[in-house]
Order: structure tokens, then sequence, then C-alpha cells
């Protein structure tokens, strides 16, 4: 499906430039997504670095361990197949809370870690998500923020009278997409199986 | 309520670099080395996700610049404005999913032209907090351990953005109404 929506995006682009007599955009734009991916990754490697030493010394102490002991009875149910105070799970739950608590620079790392400790367990094609990636991403990506703190200081900046009058209609909006996601996540990964696939 | 959050988002770094090197002394573990263990993957990790954000990146970035997100929006607007779903807002519930700092600037630029207490202004904001850079997640996080068939990821996190899109569009007209 990926590939499909990639090369969509690239030939519906490359027509409409075309037909608008602007095809020259096309080329610079090219670059210039190119030059940004390898910034972000660039910038990734700080944080990461940073965060996989606290994860060593973490799982080292028995924190990630416990902390996956802790909340079993939510992994149980959403994450079937990895088995019980299994290291990725400690990771999976890190990331999520960092997410809620707005702190994108931690919640990337943590999610990189998660992804390894879950491809660890992938017993499959390695250049193929398992049930476990697939429901984990379906979380992050739909994930709750309990205080959307940019923009908030965006409102506040352009004089809004209750900058944080939006929290409430945001946790009523993420927490049904995130429902959505588990629900779907679900329904694919059982249709999935029945295709063999 | 928002204060004690706050609170907490800001000394949850702190107090996690504090007790963790502190937990694995009182187990015995050589802090420093382990440390350092750890922090050396990091480099390999970041550089793994290069190839599959270049691709992810090269497609967006092309989309935008070619125009053809403006026509999409401008065959899809009259549509949505019959369900009550502003044309304004549908370039950021576009972007939303693929760039974060591209979708940003939009709810900025919508919240300064309608001001941030107008319906859009509500709602963009309502968009914006309330689901992630969908794409970019995908391709980073799958990029990071190299697996390139993501099955069904794509519609589980597509559906939840289409959701939340709807779910905003409906609260934020209860909540602040559609007028102003």
């Amino acid at each position: 499906m990926v590939n499909y929506i990639w090369l969509g995006m690239i030939v519906f682009s490359i027509l409409v430039a075309g037909a608008d007599g602007r095809i020259e955009v096309i080329t610079r734009a090219a670059l210039e997504g190119a030059n940004n991916a390898v910034k972000t990754s660039l910038n990734l490697i700080a944080i990461i670095a940073f965060w996989l030493g606290i994860m060593r010394l973490a799982e080292a102490a028995g924190l990630v361990r416990a902390l996956a002991r802790l909340v079993r009875p939510l992994t149980r149910l959403l994450f079937p197949g990895v088995p019980k105070e299994h290291p990725a799970l400690g990771a999976v739950i890190m990331n999520l809370s960092a997410n809620i608590l707005g702190l994108g620079n931690a919640a990337t790392p943590m999610g990189l870690i998660a992804m390894q400790e879950l491809q660890k367990l992938n017993r499959g094609d390695p250049k193929t998500a398992t049930d476990a990636m697939c429901t984990f991403l379906a979380l992050n990506t739909s994930c709750l923020t309990l205080i959307p703190s940019t923009i908030i200081g965006i409102r506040l900046m352009h004089n809004s009278a209750d900058p944080a009058a939006i929290v409430g209609t945001t946790i009523f909006a993420t927490a049904c997409g995130m429902s959505v996601a588990i629900l779907v996540d679900r329904v694919m990964r059982f249709i999935y199986h029945l295709r063999g696939r | 309520m928002y204060e004690i959050i706050a609170e907490i988002s800001r000394w949850a770094i702190p107090l996690t670099l504090l007790l963790v090197p502190l937990a694995a002394v009182l187990r015995g573990v050589p802090v420093f080395e382990a440390f350092v263990e750890g922090a050396g993957e990091g480099f390999a990790t970041a550089i793994k996700t290069i190839p599959y954000l270049v691709a992810m990146l090269v497609a967006i970035s092309v989309f935008r610049a070619s125009g053809a997100m403006e026509l999409m929006v401008q065959t899809l607007s009259p549509a949505l404005n019959l369900i009550g779903f502003p044309a304004e807002v549908l370039p950021h519930a576009i972007m939303r999913p693929l760039s974060g700092g591209a979708a940003l600037g939009i709810a900025t630029d919508l919240i300064a032209t309608h001001g941030p207490d107008s319906f859009i202004g509500q709602l963009v904001s309502t968009m914006q907090g309330s689901t992630d850079t969908t794409f970019y997640v995908l391709t980073l996080y799958f990029g990071s351990v190299g697996i390139s068939r993501y099955r069904y990821a794509i519609i589980s996190g597509l559906a939840a953005d289409l959701t939340t899109l709807a779910a905003s569009v409906f609260i934020v007209q209860k909540v602040f109404g559609a007028g102003g």
C-alpha cells in the first residue's frame, strides 16, 4: 500500500506541475525534501544516543521490566503476541507516556527502542511489520497529548481570550481517534491473518 | 488540572535523569560504562532512518511544491463545505499526517488570519493538537529497524486521522458553536 501512495504522490505531482507549465519546481522540491530528510536524521543522533544510554541503565537496573509488569493488564490485551514482562512493553509504555506529557524529544528515541525490541521478536520476514508493531504505531500516531503546548503558545501569541480552551476538545478528538485506531488495528489484524499475510 | 500536568511535564525528564542512574548504581551496574555502551548504538539507529525519510520527504515535498496539494484542496472543498467543514481548514487536514512543521505553519497562519477564538481558530487548534504526523512516524519508526512492508499500519493510522478530523469538527461545533 505504501508503494502505491508513494508512487501516486510523485506521479500526480509531476503531472500537475507539467500541466501547469512549472515543471522546474519538481527538481528543487525533490532535492529539498531529501536534504530535509538527512538533516532530520542527523538531528536525531544526539537525542537517540542520549536516551539509548539512559535506557540501557534503566534496563540494567530492572526498571523497564518493572514498568512492563506494572502495566501488564493493559498490554496483555493490546499486545497478545509479546511475552509478558518483555522490555519491548516497557519501552512502548515509556514512549506513550512521553507522548502524553508532550515530551516529543524523549518520545521518539523511546519509540525507536520499542521498535528495536519488537523487531527482536519478529519471527517472520525482517522487512515485514509484525502485528505488535502495527498495534504500537496505531497507538503512537493517534496518541493523546494532554497539553498541546505548541498550539497553546501560538494562541497566546495571537491574544486568545482563553488559550487553553482547546484542551478539552483536543482530548475528546484524540480519544475518538485512538479508539478507532485500536479497533481498526484489531479488525485489520484479523483480516490479514485470515488471508495468511 | 492544567497546571498539575504542566508541572509533571517539566519534572519528568530531570527526575528520570536522576532516578534511573541512581537505581542502576544500587543494582551494582557500572553506570558510566553502561550508558556509553547504550549511547553507542545511537549513531547507527539514526543513520539507518535516512533512506526511508529521504524517500518519504521527497514525495511530500514534491506534492506540496507542484501545486498538487492545492488542486486536491480545490477539488474536495465544495463537497466538504456541504457537511459543515470549512474549506479554509482543508490544507491543514491534508498536511497534518504528512508534515508536522508544514501543518503547524498552516495552523499558525489560520490563527493569525481568523483569530484564535474564531470557529476556524478553535478548530485548527484542536486538529493540530489531536493527531500526529502519521506518515512521518511510520516512515521513521519502521525505517529504524529496516522494515519496508507496513502491512495495514497505514490503514489504521489514516482511519484514526479521519476520525480525529470528524470528531474535531463535531466537538468544536458543539463547544464553541459554528458561528464566530
